[in-house]
């Protein structure tokens, strides 16, 4: 081992406030969890040491070959652990990045797992607002600065221009977004499964409900009657037009009622990580037609070259876009 | 006299009903439900709330109540014991399973339903195959032990399936459903687990008097001229198609099976013909009480399964200190 190895680089304070020193070369960084994984893959692809789950031959497709068929190495944090801390220790890694929350809870369990494993780790914050910073945070501990700062200033030049359109918008239909097969779970304003909807400034018709997932009744939804309804569950878009109960409600009737793609990772919800630019201008573009008038297939196939290393072919643009419910007829 | 406890029971379920109808978060007033009922025209969105939403979930929360409660007291009579409720056997846990089985393959309700009802009728149908084959032990005994076991296998694997479920979509959707609700039933799950609810209880209601043999030990019932093992079956089948078709549509909602037994059993006695009714109509109007609450008092829904246990546990701990041997 080199001397140069073993000095650390100067530190980089994460979100948590925690105080990060990465070793001056890193080579293999774990990702906990599909949030940190996406963007660990987008800074450096060749340094991902796995995927927090297998990819499925449907989500394979869209990505460069090797970098798909990485191993499945389990989630560390959130909700249910699934990976083992000598897993983390074998894959040989210098870093442990996590992307999301920045709670006491996440915070204690970083520390907790660093002086375990001897490994930094960074906690940093997975809101659609703080990608850039985060992807700027996680280029300086991964020792990848100027791919970060170009995928970095790329955000947030889309974010810049995203809400430009949101606020130019004149009319803010009302929102209602539909999760599980029967519609009934949605999320309050402030969750994170809305942050989308948050970001364009829509106007969420569960917004009185706590933030947070839950479970409302159909005479609720009725009562709020939202003229479009977003949702990220196939049966219950298919259910959705023979359902009597549903016909009641405004945007059935209006026939708008959308289904987010979800490869290879979900547009709209989850996992709750850069991915959901997509699902901003897919929303945008539903709920503010004239202000987003934007080639979406040109710019699901730029993020796609920039985040994932490989640009959708047109059959699989026309997989992704031409869905039954993903836009309108 | 005899005939108060019904007529209370029966009294305060109409009530209940009429008030479930007139109350929820879609403001509908008494005469749009009047002007309804007499054929005349409202409007399309309180004919679908009324009809569509609101009808059929006082009719699930009537139909649960009234099915887990039954199977509750067949159940509690024939076990000769005071703690059992309908999911002794593991047809709960079954059901759970299957359900979290077809919400992990991402399917549609229908199928969730279908896979939880055929889960809770094969745990039960396996528990009965083992128990029935453990020679040597009191066969009452056999079975609550191969239900026990059984049952917590069947929950390492419901675990098993929630630790490898995708965390942001299908655990919140497997972790609602273990929390039972009311809040989705429709027309159609009434027309489903309506008919195998009467296929469960006609059977009970026609052999009430020899259910009561049920609680003597086997020689002596036998020596009455009751096949006991035969009608244990039959207890078993009819029992498990009432509480899985309820469970299905329902997911798992505790208490009722357990503590409405006990209330109608204080009020009128042990004697099943007379104590099946009254459990049945308790059941219905608890369950009924507890869907409205869950349903009105916030924007969001409150699952049932937290209210039954709210009101359940002191409930039960009262009854229990006022019993007087009524075992």
């Amino acid at each position: 081992m080199s001397a140069g190895e073993c000095v650390a680089q100067s530190a980089v304070v994460d979100a948590s406030g925690r105080e990060i020193r990465p070793p001056a070369k890193v080579e293999r960084v774990y990702a906990a969890g599909p949030p940190a994984s996406m963007l660990v893959f987008a800074i450096a692809p060749d340094k991902l040491t796995g995927w927090t789950r297998a990819m499925r031959p449907s989500e394979a497709q869209y990505l460069p070959e090797r970098y798909a068929a990485l191993p499945e190495l389990g989630r560390l944090t959130g909700r249910g652990n699934t990976a083992n801390v000598e897993v983390v220790l074998r894959a040989k890694t210098d870093l442990i990045a996590d992307v999301g929350s920045t709670g006491p809870s996440l915070a204690s369990l970083a520390t907790q797992v660093q002086a375990q494993t001897r490994i930094p780790y960074a906690l940093l914050d997975g809101r659609i607002e703080s990608t850039p910073a985060t992807l700027r945070a996680l280029g300086k501990l991964m020792g990848n600065e100027a791919q970060a700062e170009k995928l970095a200033a790329w955000y947030e030049r889309e974010l810049a221009d995203a809400k430009q359109r949101v606020s130019r918008a004149g009319e803010h239909p009302l929102v209602y977004y539909g999760r599980s097969p029967s519609g009934l779970q949605t999320g309050g304003k402030g969750s994170i499964n809305v942050e989308a909807l948050d970001f364009l400034g829509a106007r969420n018709a569960a917004a009185e409900a706590r933030a947070g997932l839950v479970t409302v009744s159909f005479e609720q939804v009725i009562l709020w009657d939202p003229e479009v309804i977003l949702t990220t569950d196939s049966n219950f878009w298919k259910s959705v037009w023979s359902d009597p109960r549903w016909r009641a409600v405004k945007a059935v009737a209006a026939k708008r009622v959308y289904l987010s793609p979800h490869l290879p990772f979900g547009w709209f919800d989850f996992p709750p990580g850069a991915n959901r630019l997509l699902g901003v201008w897919w929303a945008g573009k539903l709920l503010y037609p004239k202000e987003f008038d934007l080639d979406l297939r040109a710019k699901v196939t730029e993020f796609h070259r920039l985040f994932y290393h490989q640009e959708p072919s047109a059959a699989q643009l026309d997989a992704l876009l031409g869905e039954p419910g993903v836009l309108p007829k | 006299m005899r005939a108060i406890p019904y007529l209370a029971a029966g009294g305060a379920l109409i009530a209940l009903t009429a008030l479930a109808f007139a109350v929820g978060r879609y403001p509908v007033s008494l005469s749009e439900i009047f002007s309804l009922v007499t054929g005349q025209g409202v409007s399309p969105n309180v004919e679908t709330v009324v009809m569509q939403v609101r009808g059929p979930r006082v009719l699930g929360a009537l139909l649960v109540g009234a099915g887990l409660a039954a199977a509750g007291t067949a159940y509690q009579g024939m076990f000769r014991n005071p703690l059992v409720s309908p999911d002794i056997l593991g047809v709960s846990t079954g059901a759970a399973l299957g359900a979290v089985l077809g919400i992990f393959l991402s399917q549609e309700i229908f199928i969730i339903q279908l896979f939880a009802f055929a889960g809770g009728l094969a745990a039960v149908g396996l528990v009965y195959w083992i128990g029935s084959r453990l020679r040597g032990h009191d066969p009452l005994l056999a079975l609550v032990l191969t239900g026990v076991v059984v049952g917590t296998l069947l929950g390492s694997a419901i675990a098993l399936l929630k630790y490898l479920a995708d965390p942001y979509n299908q655990l919140p959707a497997i972790t609602y459903w273990l929390l039972g609700s009311l809040a989705a039933i429709s027309p159609k799950d009434i027309g489903y687990s309506l008919p195998l609810v009467l296929v469960g209880l006609v059977p009970m209601l026609l052999l009430r008097w020899r259910m009561n043999l049920l609680a003597l030990p086997d020689d002596e019932a036998r020596a009455l001229g009751v096949d006991t093992r035969r009608l244990r079956t039959l207890v078993v089948a009819c029992a498990t198609l009432m509480t899985a078709s309820a469970v299905a549509i329902s997911g798992i909602i505790g208490w009722v099976g357990l503590l409405i037994p006990h209330a109608a059993r204080m009020l009128v006695g042990p004697d099943f013909g007379r104590l099946l009714p009254l459990a049945m109509l308790l059941g219905a109007a608890f369950l009924l009480a507890v869907d409205t609450l869950c349903r009105t008092i916030a924007t969001i829904e409150v699952p049932p399964g937290v209210l039954t246990a709210l009101i359940g546990t002191p409930f039960f701990l009262w009854l229990f200190a006022l019993a007087r041997r009524t075992w």
